[in-house]
């Protein structure tokens, strides 16, 4: 049957908004052009000033907007339509991994299959778990019931597993968290979110046995990184006297001698923003979370206008998702979070990340797309 | 009804997403909170700490002073030397890396050796340890190009210190070498920071704090590998003093070849100042080798070779000086009353204690016959010194022979020099425990017994001779002159010069144990010859029948001045076993003579070349011939 405001709109057979009626939605577009070119600008300066980094970077950001472009016309119905066989396919390709998979520094991460270029499966899984979760809570009525959930918790259990055991922490939790997303926006009732709290804290000290020596040395280096200044304490010390020394306003762009003398490590990638906070100061970094702020604060008007309950439960998931990335990314630089490896959104050099981060706000793009002709779900 | 559960069910995710979007904003807000406090709040730590992270403050050393010569001729300098260095800490795996510089250039087993030797000595942390040593300029391109691959390896042109005068100038400037342990802990360290050498003998030793200079500080901007990137600020150091010495490196060359292969030492010292014109210890060494650190090899040689070039004769060889203070016992006799310039004794050959039947030879069977104190020093009577010994008594004699500097060191800047004994009642006892016989003030009485002076202490007595009664302290600088010495308070000035004239006809009387050697003078010298008895090198007696012989001959000694009216010149000269002193050692003494006051001129100050080179040659030919 029909909601209300889908028979107005049909009614009138004209959508009140651009982004309805064309997908992409210039503002969200705007927003994410505007921090990827400034992502760019701190590129070549966190490269060591190498142009070829930023342009291959820039490559990506088009490449992504394209795929966002494209993913913003395909049909609701034909994305819930094919949600479970692409998450099945994405289960299929982190068992490659383990099996087949190449990678560095003792973690299993890659898959290089000829005639493709070499990605990470878990990068697909960031979208295809929140939509399997999302596809399977929405066939049935609002809020999920006991067992809903209990299947819910297998959908997100069984990747997460095969993700923590590549090894690769730092995605696995914010995969197990954009599955999360889902089911608490969902509705799932706040009492059984306490107890699941609960039992989560009773958890942590199961986690700590399972975790390898490296994953543990970076918790406890976050609570005395002076421990170890040299060794697994170097980075966060590093990272928080880039930031520190930088100031109100910054050593100057691409005058920061902790990036520029290499101090700061990965400082093109997950530790970037340390960067922005050497060379730019607090205003660098407030600008970056104006922009930020500003991408959220769409998503999450997007994710209000969505269509239909799958298109606002994926919607709200992606972006609380993306949320977390640029929290856990900023709380490990500052030094408040044990260094996961988490890349800042849009900033950090990387083409698989930016891509599918694009893929994201494609969907969202999707999901609030109202169609002339009335789809039969929801 | 299910228009009405969709609205509800939209409603629920709506307000769910507005609980996350409220949380997400607070947990944004304890991001920006802990932002403010790392860059608006504790700005300041931060920025210290990348300071302090980026900037290095390395130290410059400064470059040691230079030594020169009477003449301004330069006897220890600073070359710069291409040395490929390590830094232990930084180098993961030490073997590979000399693999890998042994398969570019050139390094023997020698080197392997030492570098071995060099990475063992306790050093400073991070202080970088020599791999190899004056590198060619295409040794030195060979490794620059493949630096990059070698973290922890650098080459370096660092001065080190040279000699170029080798082995001529070992014994009196000493060397410099690496810092020890020791050393490392007392010297003061901030002064040494950019320095790893510290003078270990000689002028080097006595000057070091001079010679030194003010180490230099440079601030540099590092990468987090330690690489530098620029130099920020520089305080340069201030280079070390040079010191100006006596020394005459031309006359140092004239004593090496007046002793030629033969093992002994000769003092020459400048009267009019105290200072000492030249010195030398045969056979001697190449100091250059120590600097950068002697093979075990070459070290052992140059210690186990039996003629022990390390061994500094002129200021550490101690050896009974023999008739050579017999003018200056003379002095203390007549001064004492236990002789005049009348007394005359009659010499049947020897002398008797009364009560006793040991007889005390003279070196002349015979005896001299009726002699007095001139005759006595002249011709060198020993009767005539056992007697007068006797009623001299030890204590008196003591007393005034160490006016003349005998027993004790010579001090100012000189290094190392051994007292010698100067025999006393006072010191048998300290020394022996034991109580004084009067067989040995007989003995004594002519410089034998228990006392033993060094080269340096007769040249220092003899000078007070040459200074009519003056004792000056020895020594090599400039620096150390004095206006004045002290008065030796023996007699009057009469009894210096009649003493004087004896010292003359030593050589040039008729009967001087010496005239040999005087024969065509043309200006004067006054001089004293000794002749000493080894007392035994037992221990080698046994393996090397043949050199018995040799090692158990008596030194030869002579001291003098010259012209004996004005003198320029005082020698002492020891040659070791050489046999007599009149026919050994006063010829050797006059080739020097006639080289300073005669053969010398102004244009000729610097030895020859190739003599410096063939002297060095013999040097090495003894660690050569002893290793094989």
């Amino acid at each position: 049957m029909l909601t209300a405001t889908d028979i107005g709109q049909i009614e009138s057979f004209r959508p009140k908004r651009f982004a309805q009626r064309y997908g992409v939605d210039p503002l969200l577009t705007l927003f994410v052009l505007v921090t990827a070119l400034y992502g760019l600008i701190i590129l070549y300066s966190a490269s060591g000033q190498s142009l070829s980094m930023v342009i291959r970077q820039g490559a990506h950001v088009i490449v992504g907007l394209g795929v966002m472009a494209i993913l913003s016309q395909v049909r609701r119905d034909i994305i819930v339509y094919v949600t479970p066989f692409i998450f099945a396919f994405a289960i299929l390709l982190l068992i490659a991994v383990l099996v087949i998979g190449v990678g560095a520094k003792g973690a299993q991460r890659w898959l290089d299959l000829p005639g493709l270029p070499r990605f990470q499966p878990s990068e697909l899984m960031k979208l295809a778990l929140p939509a399997m979760v999302t596809w399977w809570l929405t066939r049935r009525k609002l809020p999920p019931t006991i067992s809903q959930l209990a299947i819910a918790a297998l959908l997100i259990v069984i990747p997460v597993a095969l993700i923590a055991k590549q090894p690769d922490l730092g995605t696995s939790i914010i995969i197990a968290g954009s599955g999360f997303f889902v089911i608490f926006l969902a509705g799932i009732s706040w009492r059984l979110l306490a107890i699941l709290g609960g039992l989560g804290v009773a958890s942590l000290p199961v986690l700590w046995m399972v975790m390898r020596d490296y994953q543990r040395t970076r918790v406890l280096t976050l609570l005395d990184p002076q421990s170890d200044p040299l060794g697994a304490g170097w980075n966060t010390i590093q990272a928080m006297t880039a930031l520190g020394s930088g100031g109100m306003f910054g050593k100057g762009y691409a005058a920061g001698t902790q990036a520029q003398l290499k101090f700061l490590p990965e400082s093109h990638t997950d530790f970037i923003v340390a960067v922005i906070g050497e060379e730019m100061g607090f205003v660098g970094i407030s600008v970056l979370l104006i922009l930020y702020a500003l991408i959220l604060g769409r998503c999450l008007v997007l994710t209000m206008r969505a269509q239909g309950h799958f298109g606002r439960l994926l919607s709200g998931s992606v972006t609380l998702t993306f949320f977390v990335y640029v929290f856990v990314n900023l709380g490990m630089v500052s030094g408040v979070l044990p260094v996961v490896g988490v890349p800042l959104p849009l900033i950090s050099y990387g083409g698989t990340s930016i891509v599918s981060l694009l893929i994201g706000f494609g969907l969202i793009m999707a999901m609030q797309r109202t169609k002339r002709v009335l789809s039969g779900e929801s | 009804m299910e228009l009405s559960t969709g609205v509800r069910e939209k409603h629920l995710i709506q307000n769910r997403v507005m609980v996350a979007a409220i949380g997400g904003a607070c947990l944004l807000i304890l991001l920006v909170i802990r932002l403010i406090w790392l860059q608006l709040i504790e700005t300041e730590r931060f920025q210290t700490a990348s300071e302090a992270n980026r900037l290095q403050t390395l130290p410059v050393s400064p470059a040691r002073g230079l030594i020169v010569d009477r003449n301004g001729l330069i006897l220890a300098e600073n070359r710069p030397n291409l040395q490929l260095l390590l830094v232990p800490e930084e180098v993961d795996d030490i073997d590979l890396m000399v693999s890998e510089v042994r398969s570019r250039i050139e390094f023997t087993d020698g080197d392997a050796e030492r570098f071995a030797k060099n990475l063992k000595s306790r050093r400073r942390p991070r202080d970088p340890v020599v791999v190899k040593d004056d590198l060619s300029e295409t040794e030195a391109a060979l490794i620059a190009v493949d630096l990059f691959q070698f973290p922890g390896l650098q080459i370096e042109a660092r001065p080190t210190r040279f000699y170029p005068y080798g082995g001529l100038t070992a014994h009196s400037l000493g060397y410099v070498g690496r810092l020890s342990l020791n050393e490392l802990q007392a010297i003061e360290e901030s002064r040494y920071a950019g320095t790893e050498t510290i003078g270990k003998s000689g002028v080097e030793k006595a000057y070091e704090d001079a010679l030194l200079g003010q180490v230099g500080v440079e601030r540099v901007e590092t990468s987090a590998r330690g690489q530098i990137m620029r130099s920020v600020d520089r305080d340069d150091p201030v280079p070390g003093a040079d010191i100006p010495l006596h020394l005459d490196i031309g006359l140092t060359a004239k004593l090496y070849e007046a002793l030629g292969d033969r093992r002994g030492a000769i003092v020459a010292m400048d009267p009019k100042t105290g200072g000492v014109l030249g010195l030398a210890s045969a056979p001697t060494y190449d100091a250059n080798a120590f600097i950068g650190g002697i093979s075990q090899a070459e070290y052992a040689a140059l210690q186990v070779n039996q003629d022990t070039p390390l061994f500094n004769r002129a200021l550490r060889g101690q050896y009974p000086p023999g008739s050579t203070i017999k003018p200056m016992l003379g002095l203390v006799g007549l001064h004492y009353g236990a002789v005049t310039w009348e007394k005359e004794i009659s010499d049947r050959g020897f002398f008797q204690l009364s009560g006793d039947d040991h007889k005390y030879r003279d070196w002349k069977k015979w005896g001299h016959g009726r002699v007095n104190i001139e005759k006595a020093v002249i011709e060198s009577c020993d009767t005539y010194f056992y007697e007068m010994a006797v009623r001299l008594g030890i204590d008196q004699m003591s007393e005034g022979m160490q006016w003349f500097g005998f027993g004790r060191r010579q001090g100012r800047d000189i290094q190392g020099d051994l007292p010698g004994i100067l025999p006393s009642r006072e010191w048998k006892r300290q020394a022996r425990n034991q109580s004084w016989y009067l067989g040995e003030t007989v003995i004594s009485g002519i410089g034998q017994g228990f006392w033993v002076t060094t080269p340096l202490q007769l040249a220092a007595a003899t000078t007070a001779m040459a200074r009519r009664g003056n004792f000056i302290e020895p020594h090599f600088s400039v620096l150390e002159d004095v206006d004045a010495g002290a008065p030796v308070p023996l007699g009057d000035s009469m009894d210096w010069e009649r003493m004087i004239d004896a010292m003359e006809d030593v050589l040039h009387g008729e009967r001087g144990t010496a005239r040999g050697a005087a024969r065509g003078l043309n200006y004067r010298i006054a001089g004293k010859t000794g002749t000493v008895q080894v007392v035994g090198i037992a221990q080698e007696e046994e393996y090397k029948a043949e050199e018995i012989e040799e090692r158990l001959r008596d030194h030869a000694l002579f001291v003098g001045f010259a012209p004996a009216d004005s003198p320029s010149i005082v020698l002492a000269l020891v040659i070791e076993n050489g046999g007599s002193g009149g026919t050994t050692a006063a010829p050797v003494a006059r080739q020097i003579f006639d080289y300073w006051v005669l053969e010398r001129n102004e244009g000729e100050r610097a030895p020859d070349t190739a003599y410096v080179s063939t002297m060095n040659q013999q040097v090495l030919r003894y660690v050569n011939a002893d290793s094989n």
